[in-house]
């Protein structure tokens, strides 16, 4: 057991480091009742721990239910079963007035930077709406100057509307309201997906630095694996509800163990024409949450599926520093 | 060519001469529903240092004058009397007093009413929604015309009556609209990241959820003043309106409507005065609209 780890908790990949967990998700299921009396199963029997200081890069396709996971650690959507710890409390079944001292620690940027600014509040009213929330007892106007300052955004901006500004700025400022409580733990939805490419690296640079300068620990989710490889400490790949593999960012990427993480590496663009050998491209399209298929997920669309992968569901096995949830890898 | 016509346009009104900035000015604020609503809040609250004659009373010697500017009429009552010889400019005078003060205290009742049962229905959703929806056709699938007769017949012809009848039937829309709106806003990313940032939901529907509905409230307001002018006038027009001789707008309309042919200043002035009103506050609800969305600040 590794030094401030806590006791009870067996994870597959508690790495020997120093560093104690901070979010831990146990077997965590979240399903959503769907119109026809169905059930969409977009987090299922998924285990995660991620330690303080980290940054965890989550990927997987649109529908693999890597946002809900990450709303799920925030407790934006109900869990049905398992549980989300942070920092040793249970956060399973707070009610949302009991999470409310949580919502200091752990903060949230969305994806879409134009739908998360209230559109008729200035940026002073939106960072300021935080601060006096829960950031408690700072000199408002200093702290939403500093925060600007933070953020690489000019000081004139606090007067302005969200409208005014681009795509990247707004991000900008969405990262502003969330660092304005002081959090230690930032879940990142797709920060960057909805801006064009020049703007993608200043955001994630600056949350990089962010990250450092303010000992953040971060949720990072994409579905571009090298965006994801470059922020992240380590790699979770997430199909259809289900972790796939976890490991370094470093390892996973250049020494995928599982089938879907391979073929999804296959799928980032390389600049080297010639280096285009032995592409794998994945046939069909994801099955749906709805009915998954037994046994493994992604059996229907894998290489080297037999008939064992229909009947067993493979767990997450390996060693601490990396493990994969295949039958055929070993 | 309408580019360049519109073009035109922007230059004239830029211009730094008087007409230029007299024109821009009254391109930029509506000056006239303003004025209009001016005179007529103006007149409601000073109608009886304003107004020449007592409005209930008639001189029966001076019955059917037309106005000033008629050969046979008189610059003592400026726009003729009816015909009961009571001064029609005197009347209306006192008839925006009536009409704005039903207006007044049942949209403040409606709008209130209406637009909380609506936040609270729209950001709940389920039970409550289901609930508080069924009310609001409940009451919308009453005729309504019917249940003021009935009522009117029990309790008799009042203001105050017809005061709560209107305030009865006038929430449900506002509660409608207001649900409609909310349920799209509430899925906004910023209404949840209000409650990531530890917003409570009162503070998420007061600051975060009622600013994107009061656009909406404030037009079917307007429309509403008119709407209820008119309804009145449909009371009256049936006999259980405001009770005579109290000059109300609408029941103006309605009894000068059987002399229309020799004295129509009767019927029009009224007329023309919930014209303008209505007219007015459609306008002025429009720009308050724009004017209320900081997208389109600038293109004002």
């Amino acid at each position: 057991m590794p030094e401030g780890g806590r006791p009870g908790v067996v994870g597959d990949h508690i790495m020997s480091g120093e560093r104690s967990i901070l979010m831990s998700v146990r077997n965590l299921s979240v399903h959503f009742p769907s119109g026809k009396g169905e059930t969409v199963k977009a987090v299922t029997d998924l285990t995660l721990d991620i330690r303080r200081g980290e940054v965890f890069g989550l990927v997987g396709e649109s529908g693999s239910g890597k946002t809900t996971l990450g709303r799920a650690m925030l407790r934006l959507v109900d869990l049905t079963t398992g549980s989300v710890e942070y920092d040793g409390d249970d956060l399973s079944h707070l009610t949302g007035k009991q999470m409310r001292p949580y919502r200091s620690r752990m903060q949230v940027i969305f994806q879409d930077p134009y739908g998360s600014l209230n559109p008729r509040m200035r940026v002073d009213a939106i960072l300021g709406e935080a601060v006096t929330l829960l950031g408690g007892g700072d000199s408002l106007s200093e702290r939403v100057s500093e925060l600007l300052d933070l953020v690489g955004l000019p000081a004139a901006s606090q007067r302005r509307f969200p409208h005014e500004f681009s795509g990247g700025q707004r991000q900008r400022i969405c990262i502003a309201r969330a660092l304005a409580v002081r959090p230690e733990f930032i879940v990142a939805d797709e920060p960057v997906a909805a801006l064009d490419v020049s703007i993608q690296a200043q955001i994630i640079n600056l949350l990089q630095d962010l990250k450092d300068e303010l000992d953040l620990t971060m949720l990072f989710i994409a579905h571009d694996l090298a965006v994801v490889r470059h922020i992240s400490d380590r790699i979770g790949v997430m199909y259809l509800g289900r972790m796939q593999e976890i490991g370094p960012a470093d390892a996973v990427v250049a020494d995928p163990h599982h089938p879907y993480t391979k073929a999804l590496l296959s799928a980032v663009p390389v600049l080297d024409p010639g280096a285009r050998v032995g592409r794998q491209i994945l046939k069909g399209d994801m099955p749906s949450s709805i009915n998954p298929p037994s046994g493994c997920v992604f059996r229907t669309r894998c290489p080297i599926a037999d008939d064992e992968c229909a009947a067993t569901i493979p767990e997450l096995r390996g060693d601490s520093s990396r493990s994969t949830a295949c039958l055929k890898v070993t | 060519m309408t580019q360049h016509v519109e073009l035109d346009l922007q230059i004239t009104g830029h211009s730094d001469g008087i007409p230029g900035r007299v024109w821009r000015f009254v391109r930029r604020w509506p000056v006239l529903p303003l004025f209009i609503l001016v005179v007529l809040v103006f007149s409601a609250i000073f109608a009886p240092l304003i107004a020449p004659y007592d409005p209930t009373q008639g001189d029966l010697n001076l019955r059917n004058i037309p106005p000033a500017w008629d050969p046979e009429g008189s610059m003592a009552h400026i726009l003729g009397t009816d015909p009961l010889g009571r001064d029609v400019a005197s009347r209306l005078i006192f008839g925006a007093r009536i009409s704005l003060m039903i207006a007044t205290i049942v949209l403040s009742f409606g709008v209130l009413g209406g637009v909380t049962l609506g936040l609270i229905a729209g950001y709940y959703g389920g039970q409550i929604d289901e609930i508080a929806m069924r009310f609001v056709d409940f009451t919308l699938a009453i005729p309504f015309i019917l249940v003021a007769l009935v009522t009117v017949i029990v309790l008799g012809q009042s203001l105050t009556v017809i005061i709560g009848l209107l305030v009865i039937f006038s929430w449900s829309g506002f509660a409608r609209h207001t649900r409609a709106e909310t349920l799209q806003i509430k899925t906004m990313g910023y209404v949840e990241m209000a409650r990531v940032i530890g917003a409570s939901t009162p503070r998420i529907l007061y600051r975060h959820i009622l600013p994107g509905v009061v656009n909406t409230v404030v037009v079917i307001t307007t429309f509403g003043i008119g709407g209820l002018i008119l309804t009145e006038a449909t009371l009256s027009f049936l006999g259980v309106g405001v009770p005579p001789p109290t000059p109300a707008w609408g029941i103006m309309v309605a009894d000068g409507r059987q002399y229309v042919t020799q004295a129509w200043w009767v019927t029009v002035f009224p007329g023309i005065a919930i014209m303008l009103t209505v007219l007015s506050m459609n306008f002025l609800g429009d720009w308050l609209r724009d004017r209320w969305d900081p997208r389109l600040t600038q293109l004002l």
